[in-house]
C-alpha cells in the first residue's frame, strides 16, 4: 500500500473518532448543565482546556459561555479540532483514496461532513444541542460499521483501525484528566463515593455509564479511574484502546507479539506493556494528572513514530521486511 | 403562548395562585412557556412522545392482546414543588417511614403496639398481607420496608394529604427518571436558570440501599432484580433497573435453591445471590411456602431466607402496613412509636369493620369514595358522587358481606396542573408518588412521578385508567448546586480551577 494512502486513510479515522469524540462531550456536558443551574463558567470553560485549544478560544471569543463554547467546539473552523474541522477533515483524506475505502463508506462520510456543514447556520441548535450530537454519534457508528462490514481486513483497515483506537485512547485521557481534576478528589477521598451524578457524567462522556456498572457496581472516584483507564473489556478504556491498536499495527507487517521491526511497533509495545502491568491505586497515589500527562506525551510518540515508519518512507527509513503488496 | 386563557375554576393550581398569578418562582417557568411561539409547544409534546416510544419506555396493558406496548402519555408542561414545600413533605415521608418500618417489626415480634390497645388485633391478624410465617424474623439492619412509593394528595386549600402507602412493589421510579431524560432532550431551555433537583442518582442510590441489607458477612454481595417476566405490565421497569444498576435481570426460573443459599444458573455454573430486589408479590415468591401453584417464585426460596442467607427487599410480611385498614391507625402509629405528631396528615378515613364508622359510609356512600383495603392499581375503588344508583348499591352489598375489606374516604378536590390540551392549557388533576429508600438512611427521592388524569375532569390519575404523567421539579434551594462530601455533609463546593492544561492535539503532518 503506497505511504501517502496509508497516511490519509489514518487520517480519515482518527478525524472521524474525534468528531464523535466532541460530540460526545459536549452533549453530556450539556446535559448536566441543565442540573448546576447558573455556574456557567464552570461548566463550560474545562471543555475547552480538553481539546488543548484555550488560546485558539481566547483569541476568538469573549468569554466561556455555553454559545460560545458550543460553537466553538463543533463548527468553528479556525479551531481545527472542532467537530466540522475534523470532518471536513476527514472528508478530504477520505477523497483522495476512494478508490480504497468502499462507496459506501465514502458516501456516509461526505453524507456527515454536509450535514454538519449545513448545520453550522443553526441558532437554535446552540441553545438546544442534543439532537444534532445524537444524528453525529449515530453517523460515525454507521461509519464504523461499514467499515467493518464493507472493507477487507487488509492494510487500509489495519491502518484505519489503528487511527482510531490511538484517538479515542487520546480522548478517554483527557476527559478522565479535565473532569478527575474539577472533581479533585483528596487522596483520602478515593474509594468513596461523592457525588455521583457529576462521575456518573464523567462515565456518560465516554458512552460507559451502563458498562461500568455491570462491571463496577457502586460510583467511586478510584473505580471510575480504574475503569476508564486500565480495564480489560471496556471498548473506550485506554488499555482496551492501547491493546487493540498494537494488534491491528503488528498485523500491517504480519510482526509477532514481543517482536518489533520499527521504531512505531516498539514504542506501542511498550505503552500497551506498560498499561497492561499498571495499578489504578499507584497512579492515584503518585498523582493521575502526571500520570496522564505522560502516557499522552508517549502516545504522540507512538504517533510520530507510525508517521515516520510508515507513511515518510524514504530510502533511509526502512521497515526491514517490508515488501510492496 | 400564554395562560391568560387559563382558568383554575377554583381547585388548588400548582402552578397558579387564586388570582391567577404564578407562584412564587413558577413565574420563571410561566414566563419562559409564555414566551414560546403559537404551536411551539405542541411539537415539544409530540416530540417528547416520539422520544418516548424511540426510548421503548412503555407499559403492557392488561386484557389486551399479550405484549400490547403502549406508550404512557406524557404531557410537557413540568409540576413544579418550590423548596420549602419538598422540605416539609420530606420530613412528612421520613417520619411516616420510620414509624411504619418500627410498627411491622413490632407486629412480628411482641406486638406492644397491640397489646397497649391502640392498633386492636383482629385488624392485623385478619389483614391479607400479614404472613404468620414472618413472626419472629429479624431482617437485616431491622429494616422492612426498603423501597416505598408513597400516593400524596393535594386538597382545595393546597394541605397535602397521604393517600396510600405502598410499601409492597411500588413501581413508577423509572418514570420519575425517564421523564427527566425526555424533558432535557425535548425542552431543555426551560430547565436553565431554575435550579431543578437532579434524580438521576437514584439507581445508585438503589444499588446502595439493596447492598446495605445483604445478608452478614457479604463483603461483595450479588444483587438481582427479579420480576415476574416480559409480560408483566412494569417490565419496562424492572429491565430500566436491573440494567441502570447493572445487575442481573432475573425471573424465578433462573434461580434455585442449593446447598441452602439461592443462586442463579448462569453458563458458568451456579452462582449465588445475596440481595433479591423482588418485584414479585408475597404469595408467590415460593410455591413450597406460600401459593402452590405459584410458577413465578422459587421452590426453597422462604426457607433460605428465613435462615438469612439471602436477603428479599422488600421484607415479606411488609404489606401489613399498607392495609388500607391499617392506615386509618397511622397517626396513632407515629404517636406511639416516635412519639411525634404526624407531619403528613392522612385523609380522614372510616373502617366499615367498625359498625358505627361503617353506618355513615352507608348513609353517606353517595358523597365518599370506597377503597377495597387490599387491591392497587385503582382497583375497585367507587367514587360516589359519580356512581349509578346501581354501582352504589352494589358497592354497598359488598361493604355488609364483608365490611373488613372496606375503607371510604371523603372525595377530595385533588389539585391541577396546566396540561397541554389542544394546544391550549387546561386544569389536569394530579397526584404525586415520592420515592423512600430506607437502607442505612432515609433516602427521598426529590420530587416523584406526578400522576396527571387526562380527562376533563377526572380524578383518577391510575395509568391503567386513563392517566399519564408529568415530570416533577422540586426547586433547589438556590441556584447553587450542592454536593454530599465525604463526611455526609451538604457543602456547596468552591468554584474549582480551570482545569490541567493539556497537550494540543496531533494533526495531519
Amino acid at each position: 500500500m503506497l505511504s501517502r494512502v496509508a497516511d490519509s486513510v489514518y487520517w480519515m479515522s482518527r478525524y472521524l473518532e474525534r468528531a464523535e469524540n466532541v460530540a460526545r462531550f459536549v452533549d453530556v456536558n450539556y446535559n448536566l448543565s441543565l442540573d448546576l443551574g447558573n455556574r456557567v463558567r464552570e461548566q463550560w470553560e474545562p471543555l475547552v482546556y480538553t481539546t488543548g485549544d484555550q488560546e485558539v478560544f481566547l483569541e476568538n471569543y469573549g468569554n466561556f459561555s455555553q454559545r460560545n463554547v458550543i460553537n466553538f467546539l463543533t463548527f468553528e473552523m479556525k479551531n481545527f479540532n472542532s467537530v466540522l474541522a475534523c470532518l471536513s477533515g476527514a472528508r478530504e483524506n477520505a477523497r483522495t483514496v476512494r478508490d480504497i475505502i468502499s462507496s459506501a463508506v465514502w458516501e456516509e462520510i461526505n453524507k456527515f461532513y454536509l450535514y454538519v456543514k449545513n448545520s453550522a447556520g443553526d441558532k437554535r441548535l446552540l441553545e438546544e444541542p442534543h439532537d444534532f450530537f445524537h444524528q453525529v454519534k449515530r453517523s460515525s457508528h454507521l461509519i464504523l460499521g461499514l467499515l467493518d462490514a464493507t472493507i477487507s481486513r487488509d492494510e487500509a483497515w489495519f491502518f484505519a483501525h489503528v487511527g482510531r483506537l490511538i484517538e479515542r485512547a487520546d480522548k478517554t485521557s483527557r476527559i478522565l484528566d479535565v473532569k478527575y481534576y474539577i472533581l479533585l478528589p483528596t487522596v483520602t477521598d478515593v474509594g468513596t463515593p461523592l457525588d455521583s451524578i457529576q462521575w456518573a457524567a464523567l462515565l456518560k462522556s465516554a458512552g460507559a455509564l451502563e458498562m461500568y456498572r455491570k462491571s463496577r457496581g457502586r460510583i467511586t472516584p478510584r473505580d471510575v479511574v480504574d475503569f476508564l483507564l486500565l480495564d480489560r473489556e471496556f471498548p473506550r478504556s485506554i488499555r482496551f484502546c492501547l491493546s487493540e491498536a498494537e494488534e491491528s499495527l503488528l498485523a500491517i507487517l504480519g510482526t509477532s507479539h514481543s517482536h518489533f521491526r520499527n521504531e512505531a511497533e516498539r514504542r506501542m509495545g511498550q505503552l500497551s506493556a506498560d498499561l497492561d502491568y499498571a495499578q489504578v491505586d499507584d497512579i492515584i497515589k503518585s498523582g493521575l494528572h502526571e500520570y496522564l500527562d505522560g502516557f499522552q506525551d508517549k502516545l504522540n510518540a507512538v504517533g510520530a513514530a507510525i508517521s515516520d515508519s510508515f507513511f515518510q518512507t524514504s530510502p533511509a527509513a526502512s521497515n526491514g521486511a517490508v515488501l510492496a503488496k | 403562548m400564554c395562560f391568560d386563557a387559563y382558568d383554575s375554576e377554583g381547585f388548588y393550581d400548582e402552578m397558579f395562585d387564586a388570582a391567577g398569578k404564578p407562584r412564587l418562582r413558577a413565574s420563571l417557568l410561566a414566563d419562559k412557556i409564555s414566551a414560546l411561539n403559537d404551536g411551539e409547544l405542541s411539537r415539544r409534546q409530540q416530540a417528547a412522545e416520539r422520544a418516548l416510544l424511540n426510548m421503548g419506555i412503555t407499559f403492557n396493558v392488561y386484557g389486551h392482546e399479550a405484549g400490547t406496548e403502549k406508550v404512557w402519555p406524557f404531557d410537557v408542561i413540568p409540576r413544579i414543588i418550590e423548596h420549602a414545600e419538598w422540605q416539609y413533605l420530606e420530613r412528612g415521608l421520613k417520619q411516616r417511614i420510620r414509624a411504619l418500618n418500627l410498627f411491622i417489626d413490632d407486629l412480628y415480634h411482641d406486638r406492644k403496639i397491640v397489646k397497649d390497645g391502640i392498633v386492636p388485633a383482629d385488624l392485623v391478624e385478619s389483614g391479607k398481607c400479614y404472613l404468620r410465617p414472618c413472626q419472629g424474623f429479624d431482617p437485616p439492619g431491622g429494616v422492612w420496608c426498603h423501597i416505598t412509593g408513597t400516593d400524596l394528595v393535594r386538597d382545595a386549600d393546597g394541605q397535602f394529604f397521604v393517600l396510600e402507602d405502598n410499601l409492597r412493589c411500588p413501581s413508577g421510579v423509572s418514570y420519575v427518571i425517564e421523564n427527566r431524560e425526555v424533558m432535557k432532550r425535548t425542552f431543555p431551555q426551560v430547565f436553565q436558570g431554575l435550579g431543578v433537583v437532579a434524580v438521576e442518582d437514584y439507581p445508585e442510590k438503589l444499588l446502595e440501599t439493596l447492598q446495605f441489607v445483604a445478608p452478614k458477612g457479604c463483603d461483595d454481595p450479588t444483587v438481582v432484580v427479579m420480576t415476574p417476566g416480559p409480560y408483566n405490565s412494569a417490565y419496562f421497569e424492572h429491565s430500566f433497573l436491573a440494567q441502570q444498576m447493572g445487575v442481573e435481570l432475573v425471573e424465578g426460573r433462573d434461580l434455585v435453591v442449593s446447598d441452602g443459599y439461592v443462586h442463579m444458573r448462569t453458563t458458568h455454573g451456579l452462582k449465588r445471590v445475596d440481595v433479591i430486589y423482588r418485584r414479585i408479590d408475597d404469595d408467590f415468591l415460593d410455591p413450597l411456602a406460600f401459593r402452590p401453584d405459584s410458577t413465578l417464585g422459587v421452590p426453597g426460596l422462604a426457607e433460605v431466607y428465613r435462615n438469612g442467607k439471602v436477603a428479599l427487599a422488600n421484607a415479606p410480611g411488609t404489606g401489613i402496613a399498607d392495609d388500607k385498614a391499617v392506615y386509618a391507625y397511622v397517626p396513632q402509629i407515629i404517636k406511639y412509636y416516635l412519639g411525634e405528631d404526624i407531619i403528613l396528615p392522612n385523609v380522614p378515613t372510616f373502617l366499615c369493620s367498625d359498625e358505627k364508622q361503617r353506618e355513615h359510609v352507608l348513609a353517606n356512600i353517595d358523597k365518599l369514595v370506597v377503597k377495597p383495603t387490599n387491591e392497587s392499581g385503582g382497583y375497585g375503588i367507587v367514587l360516589g358522587p359519580k356512581a349509578t344508583p346501581e354501582e352504589l348499591v352494589a358497592a354497598a352489598d359488598r361493604i355488609r358481606e364483608n365490611p373488613r375489606n372496606y375503607v371510604a374516604q371523603p372525595m377530595l378536590n385533588l389539585s391541577r396542573v396546566p396540561s397541554l390540551v389542544d394546544d391550549r392549557f387546561e386544569g389536569r388533576h394530579v397526584d404525586l408518588r415520592p420515592y423512600i429508600l430506607y437502607g442505612k438512611d432515609i433516602f427521598v427521592l426529590p420530587g416523584g412521578l406526578t400522576r396527571v388524569a387526562l380527562k376533563k375532569g377526572s380524578m383518577v390519575v391510575n395509568s391503567s385508567q386513563g392517566g399519564g404523567s408529568k415530570d416533577t421539579w422540586v426547586l433547589g434551594s438556590d441556584v447553587i448546586p450542592t454536593v454530599t462530601n465525604v463526611a455526609g455533609d451538604v457543602v456547596v463546593p468552591p468554584e474549582p480551577p480551570s482545569g490541567p492544561t493539556q497537550r494540543q492535539m496531533q494533526t495531519t503532518s
